[in-house]
């Protein structure tokens, strides 16, 4: 069953040179209790999809089109009002940069407390009560002294646990995970990840996972998308994803890290750069990048087609890749 | 036989905090020794706060050392009179972990390229620029990259500038502070092999610090772990891969997730935090998250020591 379905999504922003697609007709959608994945390079889209789908993108600067179902009804439709009774009650986020996204000034007790008084009617006694459970839930030490302090006194795993904490403060549906180990060492980011898995074990939370990391992405996800320029480019199951990777690109960021247990004296590496928004190519967005690109390429942007079952992938002859 | 190009020896790098009456100290670096020889890649990897990017800034004389020694060609870098100083600083260069940051947004590529120049070598102004021109088309940056401006680029290409800085005075020893972990893959991976690429040409000696352990196997021929200031484990890449012995070393092997693995057995997930370097750690620094400790481990002090030749551990368990 979906609980989320993204149809043709198109983001556009404004910027100092025009304006940009940064998400192009994306189409997604997250079944219920799955991990789906959204990998890619910086400036692919990822996370601006996530923010269109929280509708926090300013609203004189960007411009969205298509729908985002959630049980059905339009997000997309809805009044700041309606939207903001879904936002951080039945969808949460955990942002990326821990070090910015929490209030500095506001102890994290308070932090957590508030989604819980605002979209619960909880009383005060009893959300800090929770607020100490949550706390005690997501692993950190000491809570009932905890709750009380500032971020500044946590280290990094320990504020990516308080913000864990607050996206799970109404029990959320669904859980929007940008990059949220990215800022956190490995031995951190491995505990970090187990908590995911456990909430949702534990409450049933369908989490959109989006990172840049492949390792994270295929340890944690059950589907991944793979972006490109905003594009959707191939899409899958993981073992789909990773054990036979059709479109160009993905097989050439899977072969462009370095592994543990071969050495290789020099890595591949696509050549090229990702293009600037701005400029894009016409046509397939990797065209100019691709080692098999033909004139077809260049000519119209390829359809997603399915290669097989749940397998789509965005190119014109991405079977045939030897 | 010996042919070092660095030495340190118990090297201690420590930040005065300001704590009231007391003077006490941040421990960033807290009792190093390891040798690089000629033509050797040696990784430097652990946590964010365990003192690498403190030890690579003590080694090119960025910061003063509060105990211990540096040698430079078996030289002590402090005793150094002024040529030799001059010679060490030519010959020990540097490349900055955030590209952009690293660069001065007011000065055309050219100018940054020439910098080093300026004071180090005697050459015309003519031969200093087709010098800093031929540093660019190295790196594999366009030529008419020369006349533009350090926002114009993407991380990657800032990076190549500034390799093509660090290299400018042909020096013989690099210490790369976590030179592709602002990058990309697709572009770390282009990196990489330039870097790869430069060190034969050149035949450099690098000291490759990074907190990510897959690109530190593929880049170095030995390997020193980190952990609080201190190192835990030495040896060759091999060793440090395939008999991880330390237990921290084999908590961060198992930490790493590998793309098309799914589950992974045995994995090692550590409780707890880094203890802070300001506090005075009396037995083995990993004593709070270890899974193998006893109490011993709380007070006695462990100290490396060759379990095979070359293999450096210290824990008192082994």
């Amino acid at each position: 069953m979906n609980i989320l379905e993204i149809k043709n999504l198109t983001t556009k922003l404004s910027s100092d040179r025009g304006i940009v697609t940064a998400v192009d007709n994306v189409n997604l959608e997250l079944r219920k209790g799955e991990i789906l994945g959204l990998v890619g390079e910086s400036g692919c889209g990822k996370s601006m999809t996530a923010m269109s789908v929280m509708r926090l993108l300013p609203k004189n600067q960007s411009q969205i089109e298509g729908e985002i179902l959630f049980d059905g009804k339009d997000m997309l439709k809805m009044s700041e009002k309606q939207v903001n009774e879904i936002r951080g009650n039945k969808i949460a986020m955990i942002f990326q940069d821990v070090m910015t996204s929490l209030n500095p000034l506001m102890t994290i007790g308070q932090q957590i407390m508030e989604p819980m008084m605002v979209h619960k009617n909880m009383g005060k006694s009893q959300a800090r009560k929770e607020a100490i459970e949550l706390l005690e839930a997501v692993g950190i030490p000491m809570p009932e002294k905890r709750v009380d302090e500032y971020p500044n006194s946590l280290s990094g795993g320990m504020r990516q646990r308080v913000m864990i904490a607050i996206a799970l403060s109404c029990t959320p549906e669904i859980l929007i995970a940008d990059e949220p180990t990215t800022a956190l060492d490995v031995t951190i980011q491995a505990q970090i990840l187990e908590l995911m898995k456990k909430i949702r074990e534990k409450y049933g939370t369908s989490i959109i996972m989006i990172s840049h990391d492949l390792g994270v992405i295929s340890e944690m996800c059950d589907r991944a998308a793979v972006m490109y320029c905003g594009n959707i480019v191939e899409q899958g199951t993981i073992d789909q994803i990773f054990e036979n990777p059709t479109h160009p690109y993905t097989r050439g960021l899977l072969k462009s890290i370095p592994v543990l247990d071969k050495k290789v004296d020099e890595l591949y590496s696509i050549p090229g750069i990702v293009p600037p928004l701005y400029d894009l190519p016409s046509g397939c967005k990797f065209a100019d990048r691709c080692l098999r690109s033909c004139n077809d390429c260049t000519e119209k942007l390829p359809e997603l087609r399915e290669i097989e079952e749940g397998h789509l992938v965005r190119c014109i002859g991405g079977e045939k890749v030897e | 036989m010996n042919n070092s190009v660095i030495e340190l020896k118990n090297v201690k790098v420590y930040f005065p905090q300001n704590t009231g009456f007391k003077k006490t100290y941040l421990r960033a670096v807290d009792g190093i020794t390891f040798s690089v020889n000629k033509g050797e890649t040696v990784g430097l990897v652990g946590e964010s706060g365990c003192g690498k990017s403190t030890l690579g800034k003590a080694v090119v004389g960025l910061l003063n050392t509060k105990d211990g020694e540096i040698f430079y060609h078996g030289k002590n870098i402090n005793s150094l009179k002024k040529q030799g100083k001059n010679d060490y600083r030519k010959n020990v260069q540097m490349v900055f972990q955030d590209p952009a940051a690293s660069l001065n947004p007011r000065l055309k590529i050219i100018d940054i390229v020439m910098e080093p120049l300026l004071n180090n070598v005697k050459m015309s102004k003519q031969e200093k620029r087709e010098l800093a021109i031929k540093m660019i088309e190295t790196v594999g940056l366009p030529a008419d990259a020369a006349e533009r401006y350090p926002h114009e680029f993407s991380g990657g290409q800032q990076q190549r500038i500034g390799i093509a800085r660090s290299l400018v005075l042909s020096p013989e020893f690099i210490v790369c502070d976590e030179a592709v972990s602002a990058l990309d893959v697709s572009v770390q991976a282009q990196i990489l092999n330039l870097l790869k690429e430069l060190k034969n040409k050149y035949s450099l000696t690098y000291l490759f610090i990074s907190h990510n352990l897959s690109v530190v196997k593929h880049m170095c021929d030995r390997i020193v772990v980190m952990y609080l200031g201190r190192a835990v484990e030495i040896g060759t890449s091999e060793q440090i891969f395939e008999n991880p012995l330390h237990p921290y070393t084999k908590a961060l092997i198992s930490a790493i997730p590998i793309a098309g693995k799914k589950e992974r057995e045995n994995r090692i997930v550590l409780t707890g935090d880094l203890p802070s370097p300001a506090d005075e750690i009396k037995g083995c620094p990993f004593y709070n998250r270890c899974f193998n400790c006893d109490e011993k481990c709380g007070d006695s002090i462990c100290e490396l020591k060759e379990v095979e030749e070359g293999h450096f551990v210290s824990c008192i368990k082994i």
